[in-house]
């Protein structure tokens, strides 16, 4: 058993043990840090940089930095809310995202994550970049205009074999996400639906299955991202 | 005292979000109450008459006339909002963003499958305003004050918001209310 150790967030005492993260630590008491290309289970990627908190004055992810005894970790001082800001607003100029014709949109994350931060626009100029669409496999299509290169299907989406189904391709600004053409045919129901849920976005989509929750009964259409985690630290604190 | 002055102008959009605004139902006679309506396809006052204190305007920019009207909104609104996802970063429209103009106006006049027309002309006539390289957001063409994001944004948050502007009352706006479809 590992030892159990007290941190602090936002100037306020919790108790974890070493063997965490400081993302765990803060998820088990109730303190929510977002998360995008995050996933429980798998090693981190650390690319898409939401979660970076202030550790001792530092910069750094939340996801893949251990906690210590007695860290003083920031997580909602205005220079970080404004960096979370600045990191969706860049997705959101980078790619291509036309939320209102998008089959992922009410159960989008990143689209959740705006919501969250109240991003009535974004303060960089739009790219338009061209990108490609997908729609060579039999069960899912792939939108390249919303992929955020989280990495999340690579790791998620394996055969029984280990192996994964999604690869990087290409280097720099070319890079994107590809299903292995070979493979991908023996992706199942069941895999593609759980592809379809891993992508923190609208890029991966099972065929058919778009906008089959109608409005206003989509995942983050009442109840912001993370409200779960802020609920479960307050019934914490009232036990 | 003179009532605030709204105007409103529908560039490259669908006009959903005039229908939104419409949509506050009841609230529009409270609304007549608390404003004076300048220039907008709700009245069909078509040339500014008076210096207005709001402007709504929904669609992007797609064409001269779009830059045109926008930039007059500017001069004569003191304060101008983006209304829905076309005014803030293009929309619909924008789809063509990643296409040349020259594709886009073949594919409409000349090779689409429903097309007619046995001249193959494009539409050239010295009135009609020139289709823009790209359908720019509203704030990338002048600058915008406040953004109301949705499509359309919802009754609700139009009604909010032009009631916190023309009370001055800062508002916290509910959760559901932001949405960008």
């Amino acid at each position: 058993m590992a030892d159990r150790i007290s941190i602090y967030i936002d100037k306020k005492e919790y108790f974890t043990t070493e063997d965490k993260t400081i993302l765990e630590a803060a998820q088990e008491n109730g303190v929510y840090i977002p998360t995008l290309c995050h996933l429980p289970e798998t090693e981190s990627s650390t690319s898409c940089r939401i979660c970076t908190v202030m550790v001792n004055g530092r910069p750094l992810t939340a996801c893949s930095t251990p906690v210590g005894e007695g860290m003083e970790i920031d997580n909602s001082t205005t220079q970080i809310t404004e960096w979370r800001k600045s990191v969706l607003e860049i997705m959101f100029t980078e790619g291509n995202h036309f939320c209102p014709s998008c089959e992922k949109s009410g159960n989008c994350r990143l689209q959740a994550l705006a919501y969250r931060y109240q991003i009535m626009a974004p303060q960089f100029p739009y790219q338009f970049n061209e990108r490609e669409i997908d729609a060579t496999n039999d069960k899912i299509i792939q939108d390249h205009n919303r992929c955020i290169i989280c990495k999340r299907c690579v790791r998620a989406i394996k055969d029984e074999h280990g192996r994964s189904f999604f690869a990087f391709i290409d280097r720099g600004h070319k890079l994107r996400v590809r299903l292995d053409r070979k493979l991908g045919k023996e992706l199942t129901d069941e895999l593609a639906e759980a592809a379809m849920e891993v992508c923190p976005v609208g890029s991966i989509l099972v065929r058919e299955k778009g906008f089959e929750t109608p409005i206003g009964q989509r995942k983050y259409d009442l109840e912001r991202i993370g409200a779960d985690i802020e609920q479960n630290g307050q019934m914490k604190n009232h036990e | 005292m003179n009532k605030p002055v709204v105007a409103t102008a529908s560039l490259a959009g669908c006009f959903g979000c005039h229908m939104s605004l419409l949509d506050i139902d009841e609230r529009l006679v409270e609304l007549i109450d608390l404003v004076e309506f300048n220039k907008s396809p709700i009245d069909d006052i078509k040339k500014f008459t008076k210096d207005v204190d709001i402007g709504l305007i929904e669609g992007g920019c797609c064409n001269t006339e779009n830059v045109e009207v926008l930039k007059e909104f500017r001069k004569k609104c003191k304060t101008l909002i983006s209304l829905g996802e076309c005014a803030i970063m293009g929309g619909l429209p924008a789809l063509r963003n990643d296409i040349t103009v020259s594709e886009c106006l073949a594919e409409a006049y000349l090779d689409g499958p429903t097309t007619v027309n046995e001249h193959r002309i494009l539409p050239n006539d010295e009135e009609l305003p020139i289709i823009l390289n790209k359908v720019y957001p509203c704030h990338e063409v002048v600058k915008m004050d406040y953004f109301l994001p949705g499509c359309p944004p919802s009754a609700d948050l139009i009604w909010e918001a032009l009631v916190a502007l023309i009370t001055g009352e800062e508002k916290e706006i509910p959760y559901a209310l932001i949405k960008y479809d």
